[in-house]
């Protein structure tokens, strides 16, 4: 038995959600981890004492091509021939673990929340975080997405060795125009704590709020669907239903009502904080902690707090 | 497209939480496939073009369907089975999707999110595929694709044919009218039996998040407390 991992990296370092899934493989106890990595990486070290027992480092591939790199991870799965891929859910991942479980022919499951149980089962969210669900993959090949944020990374005190191998690259069929990269912002799916505002705040000019205590928090920010929808903030900060479902380990949400699908998209949290002045509003309800009250009035009070402690 | 619940479904289960539950449930053409369906017509108005409607499903969905033609689409195929997972979904649609110029899809189903299918069509296809596109033009044979990344956007340039999946950006959804509604009616939609294919995975069980255990009010003079509370459960 053997598993690969593909291991992300963002300017030459391994990515959280990465590491959570080498991790992941090491902790499934179902042989040999092998983790590969492409482009300038961080070494062995910090993969090998998670419990990967090689790395494959590949070289740069230029732009990210889901189609040219999901092939080269096939390529090293065969060469290998592990029984299972493990890939994080980011977008990243989202695109190279279909086309991964169709180039080897394997099972496919996304949105893994779960090690595999006795029984080779797998919970994964569903009904965009309203469920879960327990799934049997047939396949003796299997490919597993794993969800950010879901999965400790435990320190095995191991070590690994760095492995060469030959791949073939095929050519692109994507030509790379522009990339438009938000610098210095942490991707939402991957933050551990997201602040995250609603009509409460009354207008985009009254982010500045969000954004002060986010900084303080090292958190990412984020909104809800009406206030993507009259555009006072970017879509790609719309969590819920029909936005992004993210699983932080402390959720802050400030003027946001909690309706079903907005709710759906949050409740992964593992800690959930509202803030509302309208004591009914639904959210206060599927909360750890409230605040009754006036965003204008206790942010700056909650951001100067957290700024003193 | 996919079926789904209305996104106000209160999710439950039956039948010792091996079933959705489907009393009372408005089911609806999926959020994301609605975007892709405009952005197909848009781009058939373009390019001279027609577009299908492709959906795996029983006749349950028929309605559904029939919404899809009264947005636009010219013609509808249901394949006559329970969709069991992405992976038999996008082998079922492949040998479909092969004669045409362009695939669109969701981004992901609302109720199964898999976000799998443009990927896999990709792959049995052996075409290009772009995930979570949020603009796309076509001329000429090839498309100019702008799309999410992770801490970005990217612009693209890819000839066809192509699959992608539509992100919430790339369009808003049509709105059937009068006119259209009647005239779905007469539009074919045309009935395919389902091919053998392996069964890539099972569903056994569902189960709901652990509920929370009330919420802990905190006095809005002092949201300080709040901060010594945090620290001291270590969540920050």
């Amino acid at each position: 038995m053997a598993i690969l991992v593909f291991v992300e990296t963002q300017d030459g370092k391994y990515k959280k959600a990465g590491l959570e899934a080498v991790s992941y493989a090491a902790q499934m106890n179902a042989g040999e981890v092998t983790a590969l990595s492409i482009g300038e990486h961080e070494g062995i070290d910090a993969i090998a004492k998670i419990g990967a027992s090689t790395l494959v480092a590949l070289p740069d591939m230029g732009h990210f091509d889901a189609q040219k790199v999901s092939s080269v991870i096939s390529q090293v799965a065969s060469t290998l021939n592990v029984d299972t891929v493990v890939i994080s859910n980011s977008y990243a991942g989202k695109d190279l673990a279909p086309q991964i479980a169709g180039q080897l022919n394997a099972s496919l499951a996304t949105n893994v929340v779960s090690l595999p149980n006795a029984e080779g089962e797998i919970t994964r969210g569903v009904y965009s975080g309203k469920a879960f669900a327990q799934v049997k993959l047939n396949g003796t090949k299997k490919v597993l997405a794993i969800t950010p944020n879901s999965f400790d990374i435990i320190d095995n005190n191991k070590s690994a060795a760095l492995k060469e191998m030959d791949v073939t690259i095929s050519e692109g069929r994507v030509v790379l125009k522009e990339l438009k990269k938000v610098t210095g912002k942490i991707p939402l799916t991957e933050a551990e704590v997201v602040i995250s505002g609603g009509r409460g705040l009354k207008g985009p000019e009254n982010w500045g709020l969000v954004e002060d205590l986010a900084d303080e928090l090292n958190a990412a920010t984020a909104c809800s669907k009406p206030v993507s929808d009259m555009e006072w903030r970017p879509h790609s900060e719309h969590v819920g239903q029909t936005g992004i479902t993210i699983k932080p380990n402390l959720y802050i949400a400030i003027g946001i009502s909690g309706a079903i699908q907005h709710l759906a998209g949050v409740s992964s949290s593992k800690t959930i904080v509202v803030i509302n002045k309208d004591p009914e509003a639904p959210f206060f309800k599927a909360a750890d902690y409230g605040i009754v009250g006036d965003a204008f009035d206790v942010i700056p009070k909650l951001t100067e707090a957290l700024r003193n402690n | 497209m996919s079926v789904v619940p209305d996104t106000t479904t209160k999710i439950a289960f039956t039948d010792n939480d091996t079933k959705f539950n489907t009393d009372g449930v408005t089911f609806i053409v999926n959020p994301y496939d609605e975007l892709a369906l405009t952005k197909g017509l848009e781009i058939a108005e373009a390019n001279g073009g027609t577009v299908t409607v492709c959906h795996v499903g029983t006749s349950s969905s028929d309605a559904a369907i029939r919404k899809a033609l009264s947005i636009g689409a010219g013609e509808a195929i249901r394949i006559d089975a329970e969709p069991l997972d992405s992976q038999f979904v996008a082998s079922q649609i492949a040998p479909i999707a092969k004669d045409y110029d362009m695939v669109i899809t969701g981004r992901e189903s609302i109720d199964y999110n898999g976000g799998a299918v443009c990927g896999l069509l990709g792959a049995e296809l052996n075409w290009p595929s772009v995930n979570v596109v949020t603009e796309i033009a076509v001329a000429d044979g090839k498309a100019t694709i702008e799309h999410d990344i992770d801490g970005g956007r990217e612009e693209l340039e890819v000839t066809l044919p192509l699959v992608v999946s539509a992100q919430k950006d790339l369009c808003e959804p049509r709105i059937p009218n009068m006119k259209s509604i009647m005239q779905a009616r007469m539009k074919p939609l045309n009935v395919v039996p389902a091919i053998e294919v392996t069964q890539q995975s099972e569903y056994k069980t569902y189960d709901l998040p652990p509920a929370k255990q009330g919420v802990k009010l905190i006095d809005a003079n002092d949201p300080a407390a709040l901060v010594e509370m945090l620290k001291s459960e270590k969540i920050i």
